[in-house]
């Protein structure tokens, strides 16, 4: 019996090549390439890792979004994942977190389930890092997030995680199934192989609407669904630029900081 | 007519320019500079199928084609030339005459651990007075009933003190001038086999240019490849597929060159501008750009051809003439672009000029390609 991963995995648009319209302050798209989340690749690395010590793993990748989001998912399959599925449905547009994570938990429902659900922490367009433990709570299983490294069981029930903190980590053990989330130190992401291009070109990715999914399309999924709504979008003003001491010698600048620090009551 | 790359090509543009970002620019200067081989990077680009582009699975290669082996040249030598020859030379100079010419037995033999990038592989034919009139061959094969004796050397070698399998030809009748030239797997632990003198070059300095020696050298009868005089035939083959791998080298540096100029010329400023918005040095880039593109669509056209099973001789002759004369042209003018600062090792565009140069004389010099394109083109 194959051990069964979802890894959820976003598009979005490469953050190194994004632009600000100078006039309405928000971001624009258009010729800005669309990639794979950074933190999605690194769920599906350690998927990958999983499958390349245990052979009888079956990855399947999956994700919301525009037809073209199909690229992406090629891109995991030449990675590695033996297939894709991509819920793609005007309904389903403008859905928020919560309804975002329904929609996913519906794609993982209509698979017949599985054994561990990998999200990345968080997409760097939205930075919400939501929409993985909604999943899990919705689909009633154990989560943990920021995982840094991971040991699994050879009887695959059981997962030790390390989950990085901003002070430290947290050693937990966790049964299957389950839901993690990666972040970056985990590992670090293969490439597509040559092979795995033209295999993963061949493959059907089935794309599922909201009536395949079977979710309410009024109460579930979709912009009116949603219960938060994005109320504003606006680049935070930059901050001043510091104040650089000058002199002769460190002494000169130790002082000349003390001064500056007590003149605005810091000490 | 449909000048789009398809989806699968797209891919390997996109997956080859990331592992060379990743894995071959950051060491790109530091091997020319040491004159070192990039042995570190040989795993890698066998792991991800970059020695076996276009072969078969059955083979162990990456089942893709010579389109997509083109642009796997390219993107390569975009960062770095030396790993842009390695990759070609193993590829279409050993993997694909086995694969072409080689029964089944040789090809179940070499093919899999070449394909899969277990063991590089490089080409013999080039001696010290036979270059660009290659039928001038002066190693010998003689036949002994159960084994071939091999005695000569071949020269400028490259991958030669790194392959483990090389195909060679030598001269089994000469009476009969070309005809009497035949073609053998040979590998590197024949008894009788010896690396000779490792070249000092101006450019591709990481790439292994090395003498092959064969004193009294006993090749297995099995190992010939294809029929005894079928030699010449196979290597003039075997080079026409190999100029569309030096071809996309060619180009690759040449893109390279563009690629990093441009960026320059956005951050450098003179007399209160930037150097990218000065019209004449503007123009200077839609020149190289222009020329870049179509050296491009000859390459891809030759490439294109070959992955049909058509004639493909006359395109990748004239797509690697022109894109080496685009290389060496482009890298030229992108040195004058840096201006003094583009004549340093602080900078890349140096290294890609003397790396460009090389790609008019090997694998058939630029007047070895117009004697076949005049031929193609006259008539004989």
């Amino acid at each position: 019996m194959a051990f069964k991963i979802v890894v959820c995995a976003k598009q979005v648009p490469d953050t190194n090549e994004i632009k600000i319209d100078p006039v309405k302050k928000t971001l624009m798209r258009e010729g800005v390439p669309s990639i794979l989340n950074h933190d999605d690749a690194n769920a599906l690395e350690e998927a990958l890792l999983i499958k390349d010590k245990y052979p009888d793993t079956h990855i399947t990748v999956i994700s919301m979004g525009p037809p073209q989001a199909k690229d992406m998912l090629i891109e995991c399959l030449a990675m590695g994942a033996d297939e894709a599925v991509l819920a793609s449905d005007r309904a389903l547009g403008g859905s928020d977190t919560w309804a975002t994570s329904n929609a996913l938990a519906a794609v993982i429902d209509k698979l017949g389930g599985c054994d561990l659900i990998f999200a990345g922490r968080q997409a760097i367009d939205g930075d919400t890092a939501q929409v993985g433990p909604q999943i899990a709570e919705k689909m009633d299983i154990p989560q943990v997030t920021y995982v840094s490294e991971l040991e699994i069981s050879k009887d695959m029930k059981r997962i030790t995680v390390k989950r990085a903190l901003e002070d430290g980590y947290e050693l937990i053990e966790i049964d299957t199934p389950c839901m993690l989330t990666a972040i970056k130190e985990l590992n670090t992401p293969r490439y597509m192989s040559i092979s795995g291009i033209f295999d993963a070109c061949k493959k059907e990715i089935p794309v599922w609407g909201a009536a395949d999914l079977g979710v309410d399309v009024d109460k579930e999924v979709g912009l009116d669904a949603s219960p938060t709504k994005v109320f504003r979008s606006f680049t935070p003003a930059p901050k001043g630029k510091g104040e650089m001491l000058e002199g002769e010698t460190e002494c000169d600048l130790a002082k000349g900081l003390l001064v500056g620090l007590k003149s605005k009551h810091v000490i | 007519m449909n000048f789009s790359l398809t989806k699968e090509h797209e891919f390997v543009r996109k997956m080859v320019r990331e592992f060379s970002v990743g894995e071959v620019e950051p060491i790109a200067a530091e091997i020319d500079k040491e004159h070192r081989f990039p042995t570190e990077n040989i795993p890698k680009m066998a792991r991800y199928g970059l020695f076996g582009v276009p072969f078969p699975k059955e083979y162990e290669g990456a089942g893709g084609d010579n389109l997509a082996y083109t642009i796997t040249v390219e993107e390569l030598s975009r960062v770095c030339a030396t790993t842009g020859v390695i990759c070609s030379a193993h590829t279409s100079l050993c993997a694909w005459p086995i694969f072409y010419f080689g029964n089944d037995e040789q090809k179940a033999k070499y093919l899999p651990d070449l394909a899969s990038g277990r063991k590089l592989g490089g080409f013999g034919l080039t001696e010290p007075n036979a270059g660009s009139d290659a039928a001038g061959q002066q190693t010998r094969a003689v036949d002994m009933g159960d084994h071939w004796l091999v005695n000569g050397s071949k020269i400028f070698i490259t991958n030669g003190g790194v392959a483990e399998t090389f195909v060679v030809m030598a001269m089994t009748d000469k009476s009969k001038k070309t005809r009497g030239i035949s073609a053998f797997i040979v590998e590197k632990g024949f008894e009788g086999f010896s690396i000779g003198k490792i070249e000092d070059k101006m450019g591709i300095c990481g790439s292994s240019t090395a003498e092959l020696v064969f004193q009294n050298m006993k090749v297995p009868k099995e190992n010939i490849l294809g029929k005894p005089g079928d030699g010449f035939k196979v290597a003039m083959s075997t080079l026409d597929g190999g100029r569309i791998g030096i071809g996309a080298q060619a180009l690759g540096i040449a893109q390279g060159a563009l690629d990093v100029t441009i960026e320059y010329m956005k951050a450098r400023k003179q007399f209160g501008k930037r150097l990218v918005d000065m019209d004449p040095l503007r123009f200077n880039i839609a020149e190289i750009a222009t020329e870049i593109e179509a050296a491009r669509l000859l390459l891809y056209k030759a490439a294109y051809h070959k992955d049909r099973g058509e004639p493909y001789g006359q395109w990748a002759a004239m797509g690697k003439y022109y894109a080496s004369e685009v290389a060496m042209r482009t890298t030229t003018k992108c040195v004058q672009l840096y201006g003094g600062y583009g004549y340093t090792r602080d900078y890349p565009v140096e290294r890609m000029m003397r790396d460009a140069k090389i790609t008019e004389l090997y694998e058939g010099t630029t007047e070895v390609q117009k004697m076949v394109i005049a031929a193609a083109v006259i008539g004989k």
